[in-house]
């Protein structure tokens, strides 16, 4: 035994180090993600009478009437992309992104009653969101695949895919790490000040606006050239764009390695800032929740 | 096998009353901008006493204040105090939920909490698929839960609805899972916060067997909290006493508990000659009832097979003459167990105008099983009623060895008379 020394296993104090992401904690709980992924997964649409259906309307659904608002009403030009087509990638791209973004900025609002009697790492659960939510990007990319070839077949002068597809895993992981990041910081700000969550909702709705989902960066540039600057410093906007690169490489949108090594940088920062200030109010915000 | 587990070392917890608002972003930017300087935090130095029947004084309040305290391995620490004495503050703390505003707990194992049994169940998710993800929210792995689930299944009792949503269980029955993950944890040190108020009383009974199991078998380090000081006495070694938000008494469980609950007994004795919820008490009054143990001290935690006197205070404003006074005993579901009347087992009394003498009520050996018992005095002439008190006080009966066999009366029904039980 090691007897008198001062050996302890583990100290809780109120001193906080910056940055204090046990891995190897987080490790032991691995089999707590995993069946915190699964129960996201089974429980999400039970007892609704279309079940995972849900995952297939709404992209469908806001696709066609963005077709008919943006590109039938506004003629906003896709170039050699269905417009249809168009809108289906950024919309799914965006909703993953959200979804993503949605379930860690309210980790600590929804999980309070666990949080407040047991203790294991919290990051676990923004974790388990963004991989359970996989299933759900997983299922609408299901439906975008179905179109595209559709559209290949059908229409002659479709673009043809090439390696740029391979970037689409690393935009998933990029759009993930942003939602984790983006949403962590926000989570912390929730726990005290409610205000923040109530704004969370439309500011979304706006974001996506001004992140490219319904119009190529491109055509933006050339309509109101003074205000795309809005658009050009939004890192979002360059990973729907980016993401719909990879599907659709062509020059209607816009696509360089720069910009690329540019928002993964950013999006690292982001992701260690939301580390942590998500590491300090974890130890905190039942006191204020 | 002596080894310090856990440690506390000057712990103390500060909460802010009242709501948030403008005020706490204005505390929060002082905050803030006193921690870039690298100065204290303002609001440490303020803060009042928690005693929560005081009107606030404060905007700040100690939950808890300079708490200093050892656990040995395999101990098993019984936490008491009354409602708001900081016992769910200190547990929470030391589940790591939240973080004290100073001091450090140091630990040398896995501390698991079982401050409230079921968290994180999912009503749509089956009672199997419950247990892994309860058990893998406190702490066990898949493989630790898959070597045990039959033995959780099986202590639970819900078997016939194991692969049925929890949604549709009764809340006993969610309860009783729940309790039965917890008690498969294998954490070094085990958090426990009543958990025994829950369940019918045979499940209570197992859950309590299953506590003792776990600390004296396998000796775990168990913190206890509870308010049922039959079952801290039973299971706990040593004791704490929190009053406030710091540590009023330490030591021998005990002793920690007759400090406890002589702290309650005053207010039971003051009211008694006030209380306006009797029968008569014009003439004849009670005043006091206590109960004495051999060695003529005060107790409220009586042991089944020992002597006692109930020493009864009166006041008169006549000399009466031919006075029964009867003791009644009845438990908590109002049954009668025991009564006691001079009119029949002893004489009628005269008793004088403002004497100072007491009536004392003696039961060589009391008969009574494990249980909370109240006591109605009654005083009446042979014509008319003097006096009659409902529950004039309360006290528990908390084991004992009524037959001197070393062994108890399981059942907490009837009353115990010697007998014996022989072949011819």
């Amino acid at each position: 035994m090691s007897g008198k020394n001062e050996s302890w296993l583990f100290e809780i104090s109120s001193k906080r180090k910056w940055i204090d992401l046990n891995f190897k904690e987080i490790w032991r709980y691995r089999d707590l993600l995993v069946l915190f992924v699964k129960r996201d997964i089974i429980t999400v649409y039970k007892q609704t009478v279309l079940g995972p259906l849900w995952f297939f309307i709404q992209p469908l659904f806001t696709s066609v009437i963005f077709t008919l608002i943006f590109n039938k009403v506004a003629e906003i030009e896709t170039g050699i992309i269905p417009a249809f087509l168009f809108n289906l990638a950024g919309i799914t791209a965006w909703n993953y992104f959200k979804i993503c973004l949605n379930g860690t900025a309210s980790t600590f609002k929804t999980n309070k009653g666990i949080f407040g009697k047991v203790y294991f790492p919290r990051f676990i659960v923004p974790l388990s969101k963004v991989i359970s939510n996989l299933v759900k990007f997983g299922i609408q990319m299901l439906i975008l695949t179905g179109f595209y070839i559709f559209y290949s077949y059908t229409q002659s002068d479709m673009v043809t895919p090439d390696w740029h597809l391979l970037l689409i895993p690393a935009y998933v992981i990029i759009m993930a790490v942003y939602g984790l990041g983006l949403g962590m910081i926000i989570s912390t700000m929730t726990t005290k000040y409610r205000d923040v969550s109530i704004l969370l909702g439309f500011a979304m709705q706006l974001l996506m606006y001004l992140s490219a989902v319904p119009y190529p960066i491109k055509a933006l540039k050339e309509k109101v050239p003074e205000f795309a600057w809005v658009v050009d410093y939004n890192p979002l906007a360059h990973i729907i764009e980016g993401f719909r690169y990879a599907l659709f490489p062509t020059d209607t949108l816009q696509f360089n390695w720069n910009i690329f090594g540019s928002i993964a940088i950013l999006g690292i920062i982001l992701f260690l800032i939301g580390l942590v200030l998500f590491n300090r109010t974890e130890k905190t915000f039942i006191d204020t929740v | 096998m002596s080894k310090v587990i856990l440690k506390a070392e000057n712990i103390s917890k500060q909460y802010r009353l009242g709501l948030v608002g403008l005020g706490t972003v204005r505390h929060d930017l002082n905050r803030f901008w006193h921690r870039i300087r690298g100065k204290e935090d303002p609001y440490l130095t303020i803060g009042a006493v928690n005693d929560r029947s005081e009107k606030a004084t404060q905007e700040y309040v100690w939950a808890l204040r300079d708490i200093n305290f050892e656990v040995k391995q395999g101990e098993i620490l019984g936490i008491i105090g009354k409602n708001g004495a900081g016992k769910s503050t200190l547990l929470k703390l030391l589940s790591q939920v939240t973080t004290p505003t100073t001091g450090v707990i140091k630990s040398r194992g896995r501390i698991a909490s079982l401050l409230e049994v079921g968290t994180g169940f999912h009503p749509e998710l089956t009672g199997r698929e419950n247990i892994y993800l309860n058990g893998a929210i406190l702490g066990m792995t898949r493989a630790e839960i898959n070597a045990k689930i039959d033995e959780i299944i099986d202590f639970s009792g819900c078997e016939m609805y194991i692969d049925t949503p929890t949604k549709r269980y009764s809340s006993g029955m969610t309860v009783r899972l729940g309790f039965a993950v917890a008690a498969h944890l294998e954490p070094d040190i085990l958090v426990v916060d009543e958990v025994l108020a829950v369940g019918d009383a045979e499940f209570q009974k197992k859950a309590i067997g299953k506590m003792q199991d776990i600390s004296k078998g396998e000796g775990r380090t168990v913190l206890f909290v509870s308010h049922n000081m039959g079952s801290v006495q039973s299971l706990c070694t040593r004791g704490l006493l929190l009053e406030n938000g710091s540590i009023a008494y330490e030591g021998k469980i005990e002793d920690v508990v007759s400090t406890y609950l002589s702290t309650g007994k005053k207010e039971v004795g003051l009211s008694i000659a006030e209380r306006t919820d009797r029968e008569g008490g014009e003439v004849f009054r009670f005043t006091d009832c206590n109960i004495l143990d051999e060695r003529e001290t005060q107790v409220l935690d009586l042991i089944s097979g020992n002597k006692y006197t109930f020493k009864i205070g009166f006041k008169s404003e006549e000399d009466l003459a031919g006075i029964r006074f009867r003791v009644r005993i009845y438990d908590e579901n109002g049954i009668t167990r025991i009564i006691c009347n001079n009119g029949f087992s002893s004489q009628l009394l005269n008793v004088k105008k403002d004497t100072d003498r007491f009536i004392h009520c003696t039961i060589p050996r009391l008969p009574l099983p494990n249980g909370r018992y109240n006591v109605r005095l009654t005083c009446a002439t042979l014509h008319k009623f003097l006096d009659d008190l409902e529950v004039a006080m309360e006290f528990d009966v908390v084991g004992g060895d009524f037959y001197g066999t070393g062994k108890q009366q399981v059942s907490s029904e009837g009353v115990m008379v010697d007998h014996s039980i022989t072949l011819h």
